[in-house]
């Protein structure tokens, strides 16, 4: 247990290769640690989202463990589990039946909540995440697509989970609405020191938020840093993404969190 | 004399024999309802049976109606009585829309939201009731429009064996050569079919606005 405790999640030697096609994760090992922001860095195809759904068990590995809170996923109650798990996505999945306070009410309703502290969580969660709390009997096609993604991380932290993944969430904003929610995330996360899970191939975003870098590339983990030993790294894959981020990464080199 | 005039004239005939067209539809809806959606949610589930399931709605639906009455006959119980058998015969023919398109609705649900859905620790029973089908309802109810309207006008073919309806006009126009009496059949099938279109329709369109 002691060893174990600080890391929230841990991949041990994960394959994963979906019945009659190639795999898509090799052998990965990697460890979160708790309260840590890591970002799985890479290309499309390069199995970063996959490792991110090995962990909500979206997937399950064809061969090794994902250990989450000391237990493999397989072991867990797949629902227990998931509501131990906040999850953002690039589309965001509202629902669009659902009002602004339901799709953030969901789970601590689901969990059977009494309706006095469901709603001082709506109240929280708003603020939290820089809403108006009159956009809450508005459904999500009246909202804007910062707004909506706000939504999201709100609906994701309702019922204060351990960890939380986030699967490109800021990739669909424009981009100054993305920094707006970058700059904002890196300062909510100082405060809520959640396990993050950050699945990105936008190297400026890794470098903003990280903790830790994993690189991947083809299913294999190739690096893993912080962002400034990422910076001045001799590794010449690792190199090839610094350069692609071009010259203006000076605002980004916060060193070790 | 005008169909008009014969309608005017058997007004009370016309009422009765509209009532019974519209409890044949109606109960036989019902039953396609009780089936078909269950059947269709099913299949999301278990996609082996998609083709087998589906594939026998779909034979089902090019059995020529008067046939589908002949077989019917030797049928135990529902052969006994011919309103039974034209319920079953109605029944079996609305199933495949409504198979269908519950199938159809639950699966073009936006990946997304089913995604976000399971992520977030819904089980399947609540992701159905609360998720996937508030969502497909406008498709469903486009299943039942499509076979509530193939239902009124099939239902004039159960008169063939007995059964009642508009149909029995309808027959009796033609055994008289009357156009007048045919008519009279025909008028009120066709306003039957077109009310629930609209009805239906409407209800259809407050429920895809999402």
């Amino acid at each position: 247990m002691s060893t174990n405790s600080k890391s929230a999640i841990e991949f041990r030697k994960v394959s994963y290769r979906p019945e009659g096609s190639a795999e898509i994760l090799h052998d990965l090992d990697l460890r979160v640690h708790a309260g840590e922001t890591l970002t799985l860095l890479g290309r499309s195809g390069s199995g970063k989202t996959t490792s991110l759904k090995l962990i909500n068990n979206l997937v399950s590995p064809s061969s090794g463990d994902v250990i989450v809170e000391d237990h493999p996923t397989r072991t867990w109650d797949i629902i227990r589990l998931r509501r131990r798990i906040g999850y953002v996505i690039q589309d965001i999945g509202l629902f669009p039946h659902f009002t602004v306070e339901r799709n953030i009410t969901l789970i601590p309703r689901l969990e059977g909540w009494p309706v006095g502290r469901v709603q001082a969580r709506l109240k929280e969660l708003l603020s939290l995440v820089g809403l108006d709390p009159q956009l809450a009997p508005r459904y999500p096609r009246e909202l804007s697509g910062g707004q909506r993604q706000r939504v999201g991380v709100a609906r994701a932290l309702a019922a204060d989970p351990p960890i939380l993944l986030m699967d490109e969430p800021f990739g669909a904003l424009d981009p100054i609405t993305r920094s707006d929610l970058q700059a904002e995330f890196a300062a909510l996360q100082k405060r809520l020191r959640k396990t993050v899970v950050f699945v990105t191939h936008d190297v400026r975003e890794a470098l903003l938020l990280s903790d830790r870098i994993a690189l991947m590339e083809s299913g294999r983990l190739m690096a893993l840093c912080t962002p400034k030993e990422f910076l001045h790294s001799s590794d010449p894959l690792v190199a090839t993404y610094v350069r692609s981020a071009g010259a203006d990464l000076d605002g980004c080199d916060r060193g070790e969190a | 004399m005008s169909v008009w005039h014969f309608m005017a004239q058997n007004r009370a005939e016309v009422f009765q024999l509209t009532l019974e067209h519209l409890w044949l539809v109606a109960i036989s809806m019902l039953f396609a309802i009780v089936i078909g959606i269950p059947l269709g949610i099913l299949i999301t589930r278990w996609p082996a049976l998609d083709k087998p399931i589906l594939g026998s709605a779909n034979i089902i639906q090019t059995i020529p109606s008067l046939a589908l009455f002949g077989f019917l006959l030797p049928a135990p119980w529902f052969g006994e009585r011919a309103d039974r058998m034209a319920i079953l015969a109605l029944t079996v023919y609305s199933l495949l829309p409504l198979i269908r398109n519950t199938y159809v609705g639950i699966r073009g649900v936006d990946a997304a939201v089913v995604e976000a859905a399971r992520g977030m620790g819904m089980t399947d029973r609540q992701m159905l009731l609360q998720v996937q089908l508030p969502l497909s309802l406008g498709v469903i109810i486009a299943g039942i429009r499509v076979a509530t309207v193939i239902s009124v006008g099939l239902a004039t073919i159960a008169a063939a064996i007995g059964a009642g309806g508009l149909g029995e006009l309808i027959f009796r126009g033609l055994a008289m050569v009357s156009d007048a009496v045919i008519l009279a059949g025909a008028i009120p099938a066709a306003l039957l079919a077109l009310l629930a279109d609209f009805g239906l329709g409407l209800l259809e369109k407050r429920l895809q606005r999402f």
